[in-house]
């Protein structure tokens, strides 16, 4: 079984370019979700453990009801049914239907999954701070936001980093899933490559191996960041 | 666990999964004032709200196509279940080595074990399963080898593509959760296991491997559920399962919303059972200080 290395070329008569385009969709797709999602861990994980009984309860259902609740079917689901629930509501307002932008239906749709599981490593990293460490911070007198930027926050991070690092990387595979939902990202993009020219052997190991490209430098920079984050706490 | 790779990918589900620690094994007036607790005021507004939800949903939308699909959706559901038994099993018993050999084995096997297991973690499963279906389906028939032997009754069919990913895709992630459990047990009982004159073989069978394994359960409970939410995939290489069946109703009836609220519903009824399933297992396990 020869390899016909043209096939990947970037110009095209290759199919290459298509890969690195679907490759730069799927980083933008993983990378909005992500940060997104984070913004609602960091709302859940407050809401959870800070917030009044209702707040509590109402992230309890949100992260259950995500994290029992297939990617695939939660991303069919949002994806259609939010593209739907949106259509109406502008016709309720008096607007036309409007063919919502795939990249953003695509970012809300990894923003709420990951949602959920940025709010449990959020949630678990922030009470792993010694409660010593918040007692004495408040008996300095420091208000709530000074206790937050200069010793929850910090304290936090090495708990938090290793999880979070475990996230992005759960956002770029979850990311493939959306070819299910025909957007054309790196994984959809490979296979519109392999249906055409047959060589579907030759396309999915290239993708394979950009995946793991982005899987192992993220995994570099995680160790910087961790590291970073370690520094003046003894070695584990 | 050493090394900042490692921690990369650790499941954490099943300490997320965990709802209510310890309301099951309560008994007696115990769970009684758990119970109490439980159904505070500002609860019993909520589960109205949900109930009112819930009768909105039954009353204002359709479902006359439930009693129609009901058989298809009941075998759909025992092939979810079966794939998910099937992978969990067989990737399972690849897991044990796969992990052992990272920990104790020469290069030759610890380098290519490590490799697979990046190789499975790094890449998405729809991936690995379109590249077996689309990839491999399309070489084994131009094989004439393969296409007289009796495996070509099978490689015809999807469900085996399906089932092999599953169970690489298993067998990779649990791979390298063995390896954190064979590396996490203390030298000392090995070392008096040696003392006692176990050789190598009665070591790892009496000692190694079941304490390796009552440190991966906590894991391995979280893993099975991921799996769980990973069989739905096998839809998209045309194996009907309990998605399929879905997906069937929705192409059939133009319906948008109640067959994917009842595909969710079914998914958090295996995922509950499988949970309370776990539980129930994690209590018979002899666990002292793991």
């Amino acid at each position: 079984m020869g390899i016909d290395w043209h096939l990947l070329a970037l110009s095209p008569p290759g199919w290459g370019g298509m890969l690195l385009r679907g490759l730069a969709t799927t980083l933008e797709v993983s990378g909005g979700g992500y940060v997104v999602g984070l913004l609602i861990g960091i709302a859940g994980a407050v809401g959870k453990l800070y917030g009044g009984p209702v707040s509590r309860d109402l992230w309890e259902c949100y992260t259950t009801a995500v994290r029992a609740i297939p990617e695939l079917v939660l991303i069919v689901l949002i994806y259609y049914a939010g593209t739907d629930a949106v259509n109406r509501l502008m016709a309720v307002f008096g607007h036309q239907a409007v063919d919502i932008n795939g990249l953003v239906a695509g970012i809300f749709v990894i923003a709420v999954v990951q949602g959920a599981y940025s709010t449990e490593v959020l949630r678990g990293a922030i009470k792993a701070v010694p409660f010593g460490e918040i007692e004495a911070a408040r008996a300095f007198g420091m208000s709530s936001g000074q206790m937050l930027r200069r010793i929850t926050l910090p304290a936090m991070l090495p708990h938090a980093i290793p999880g979070l690092a475990n996230l992005w990387l759960i956002a770029t595979k979850d990311t493939a899933l959306l070819a299910v939902v025909g957007f054309t990202e790196l994984t959809l993009a490979t296979r519109e490559a392999g249906g055409a020219t047959k060589a579907y052997f030759t396309f999915f190991c290239a993708a394979g191996l950009l995946y793991l490209m982005v899987t192992l430098v993220s995994n570099q920079f995680f160790g910087i960041i961790e590291r970073h984050a370690r520094r003046g706490q003894p070695g584990m | 666990m050493p090394g900042a790779a490692s921690r990369v990918c650790e499941p954490m589900a099943a300490e997320t999964l965990e709802t209510t620690p310890g309301m099951s094994r309560l008994t007696g007036p115990a769970r009684a004032g758990a119970l109490r607790r439980w159904w505070q005021p500002h609860r019993v507004v909520l589960v109205l709200v949900a109930t009112v939800l819930v009768v909105l949903m039954i009353t204002t939308m359709r479902w006359d196509w439930l009693p129609k699909y009901s058989d298809r959706l009941l075998l759909g559901a025992w092939r979810t279940v079966w794939l998910l038994a099937l992978s969990v099993v067989i990737g399972f018993l690849f897991a044990v080595p796969l992990g052992f050999v990272q920990v104790t084995g020469p290069k030759f096997l610890a380098w290519p074990a490590r490799g697979f297991c990046t190789l499975i973690r790094g890449t998405p499963l729809l991936l690995q399963l379109w590249l077996l279906y689309f990839g491999l389906g399309s070489l084994f028939p131009h094989m004439p080898a393969i296409r007289h032997s009796f495996l070509w009754d099978y490689l015809r069919l999807s469900w085996p593509y399906g089932l092999l990913a599953l169970t690489l895709s298993f067998a990779g992630y649990e791979g390298e959760v063995m390896r954190g459990a064979f590396a996490g047990v203390p030298r000392g009982e090995l070392e008096a296991a040696r003392a006692f004159g176990m050789g190598r073989f009665t070591t790892l069978r009496r000692i190694w491997l079941p304490r390796a394994f009552y440190r991966a359960l906590p894991t391995l409970g979280g893993e099975v559920i991921m799996q769980l939410k990973s069989t739905p995939l096998v839809a998209t290489i045309t194996v009907v399962d309990v998605y399929g069946v879905i997906a069937q109703v929705r192409q059939d009836t133009y319906l948008v919303y109640s067959p994917l609220i009842f595909l969710a519903f079914v998914y958090m009824c295996l995922t509950g059972v499988l949970v309370l399933l776990v539980r129930l297992l994690e209590s018979r396990m002899p666990v002292r200080g793991a």
